[in-house]
């Protein structure tokens, strides 16, 4: 499982480094989400060390059995997406605005604020 | 008395909702703003005099016990950074009263300003990496807002480079968080501490801190991630680009500072080099940029990045000297930086433009504007007796202790680089004879309250530089406490209930 999610991680990461260099910015917004997930599902890989079942204490133990999931890692992947989403939602907002009144959706036009 | 802690959160995002809530009345918004900025100035003196009389003060949200739940530790290097947080957040929202146009306000100005206040403390008083992440984004998605907000042509794609650039940065942070829980078990920077210190050194672990150092890299506008910065910071109004430039940049030196220092500490071979290059780059190319431009607040958006370059060598240096001076500079430059964009605003109000060809003459009609743009700009430069030379000797003792002579050979020749700028600016707009075509034809007198939030900041500079014995002795005992992890460790875990300040 680790190895397929690792492979998935990797070619999230390199779609969403692909669709930031191309010269859109609506697909600078795609880049930007696919980098989000990348990241979240990288943090949700790298941080469960073993899939098992949630961390219950059964009746009359102190503790969970041996082997359960580590629930830290989901609640900040949950967290993370949450920001993500806000984020992006804005980033959209703002491109959306920004075609409005640049009229055009080639970064390389925004150079009026570099000379 | 811990609570105090998490007062200064409170206030900020208290103030926020209740000026949301006001949302149609603009005045009541301001008077919401500066109400919680007063208080946040309060809050912030009295938690640093706690700091400094108690040692470290955790706060465990909801009791629950660290590394499990979420702490808000205060240090001496978060209290003193609230402290200036608080003063610049109010100076700032005196002087947005009148400084930012009706239409930004009628939009939320103000409530924006207070969220990016709440984030910025959060940032400084969190205890794991996982809030400080948090906290960022709340600073950043705010400020997001704040840069966009008016919607004229140069903001918007200022804006773009802006969310661009620091969504990437909290992507890499993400992955670094991962990585680290992976390897440690835990976020906490007190627990991360400890067992960092236990492990053997592996790829992980640098690969870890070199994410991190991206991360945070981008976000203090380090070489070779700085090239956001100019492009927008000098589009929304001078009031952002002052709060801007005084707040997030730090934000990410703080964090470098916080990580690095206070818990990878001798893990960091490796990239100590790395910060000490990147640091003298920083320095120079910023000051370069600066030489190439000719309107006042882009020349000060190039010098934001310059002087990043310093602090990142303080913390390189890693010796209490080092971060202490770093510390130090810090303090001074969020002052004297964020009075000369107030200034930079006060000059676009009056004169109806930045642009040094079509300015001059006002050291003749404006004295004392001259002299608030004078005193921090001479600080920065680092001239004696001001602040910034102060701040820069004990940096380059710093260098010289540690043997690295060309970074010290740098700092130097940047500082000259600095005065170069700072007359570019003082002669293109007060001491030349006035233009021939002026853009407005009779100048307009700017609000006293845009002089008041100004002269505040000025006054700020001036204060480090007379009181710099004991704004110095503080920052020292910052950097000490930072570098002592046992200490903060016990004050964190709980493995004693009081640690006496050293």
């Amino acid at each position: 499982m680790h190895v397929v999610l690792s492979v998935v991680v990797g070619a999230l990461y390199a779609a969403g480094i692909y669709m930031m260099l191309r010269r859109s910015m609506v697909k600078l917004l795609i880049g930007l989400s696919l980098l989000g997930h990348a990241a979240n599902l990288l943090l949700f890989t790298a941080a469960s060390p073993q899939h098992g079942p949630p961390p219950i204490v059964p009746h009359g133990a102190q503790a969970p059995p041996t082997g359960v999931a580590d629930p830290v890692p989901q609640a900040l992947v949950l967290t993370a997406i949450v920001i993500g989403f806000g984020v992006v939602a804005f980033a959209i907002a703002l491109v959306h605005r920004a075609h409005q009144t640049l009229r055009t959706d080639d970064p390389d036009q925004l150079r009026s604020t570099d000379r | 008395m811990s609570a105090i802690v998490a007062l200064p959160l409170v206030w900020p995002l208290c103030a926020a909702v209740g000026a949301f809530l006001a949302f149609r009345t603009p005045r009541a918004q301001a008077v919401i703003s500066i109400a919680s900025s007063v208080a946040l100035v309060v809050t912030a003196f009295v938690l640093l005099a706690h700091v400094r009389a108690e040692g470290i003060l955790v706060t465990q949200v909801g009791s629950w016990p660290a590394p499990y739940g979420v702490s808000l530790v205060a240090d001496r290097l978060s209290a003193t950074m609230v402290c200036i947080t608080s003063v610049l957040g109010l100076a700032v929202a005196i002087y947005s009263i009148d400084g930012v146009s009706h239409r930004r306000r009628a939009f939320g100005f103000h409530p924006l300003l207070q969220l990016v206040i709440a984030g910025v403390c959060g940032a400084f008083l969190t205890g794991d990496l996982f809030n400080l992440f948090v906290w960022i984004e709340v600073q950043l998605t705010a400020s997001f807002v704040l840069l966009a907000l008016g919607g004229e042509r140069a903001q918007l794609e200022g804006a773009i480079k802006y969310v661009t650039l620091n969504l990437v940065s909290s992507a890499l942070m993400l992955a670094a968080i991962g990585l680290l829980y992976g390897l440690c078990g835990t976020l906490s920077f007190a627990d991360m501490a400890v067992r960092l210190e236990r492990a053997s050194p592996s790829g992980a672990i640098g690969a870890a801190a070199l994410l991190l150092f991206a991360a945070f890299g981008i976000k203090a506008a380090i070489f070779p991630f700085f090239f956001w910065l100019p492009a927008s910071y000098h589009t929304p109004p001078a009031a952002v680009s002052a709060l801007f430039s005084g707040l997030l940049t730090k934000v990410g030196v703080y964090a470098m500072a916080r990580v690095f220092v206070g818990v990878y500490g001798g893990q960091l071979a490796v990239l100590r080099d790395v910060l000490l290059v990147v640091a003298a780059l920083t320095m120079v190319t910023g000051v370069l940029g600066a030489a190439a431009q000719n309107d006042v607040r882009r020349i000060l958006s190039f010098h934001v990045v310059s002087q990043i370059g310093y602090m990142v060598m303080g913390i390189a240096l890693g010796t209490v000297l080092g971060v202490g001076g770093a510390i130090y500079f810090v303090l001074h430059n969020i002052a004297a930086k964020s009075a000369l964009f107030l200034v930079a605003g006060v000059i676009e109000r009056e004169q109806g433009t930045g642009d040094l060809s079509r300015l001059g003459g006002l050291a003749r009609t404006r004295p004392g504007l001259a002299m608030s743009f004078l005193v921090p700009a001479l600080s920065l430069a680092g001239i004696p007796p001001l602040a910034g030379f102060v701040g820069k000797l004990l940096l380059v003792r710093a260098g010289l202790d540690a043997r690295a002579w060309l970074l010290v050979a740098t700092a130097l020749v940047v500082s000259l680089l600095t005065l170069y700028s700072m007359a570019k600016i003082w002669i293109g707009a007060f001491w030349s004879p006035a233009p021939e075509a002026p853009v407005l034809a009779s100048p307009r007198r700017a609000p006293a309250t845009m002089h008041l939030g100004l002269g505040a900041m000025v006054l700020v500079t001036i204060l480090l530089s007379v009181l710099a014995e004991p704004a110095v002795a503080l920052s020292l005992g910052g950097a000490e406490q930072l570098l002592d992890r046992d200490a903060f460790v016990d004050a964190v875990l709980g493995t004693r209930a009081e640690v006496p300040s050293p």
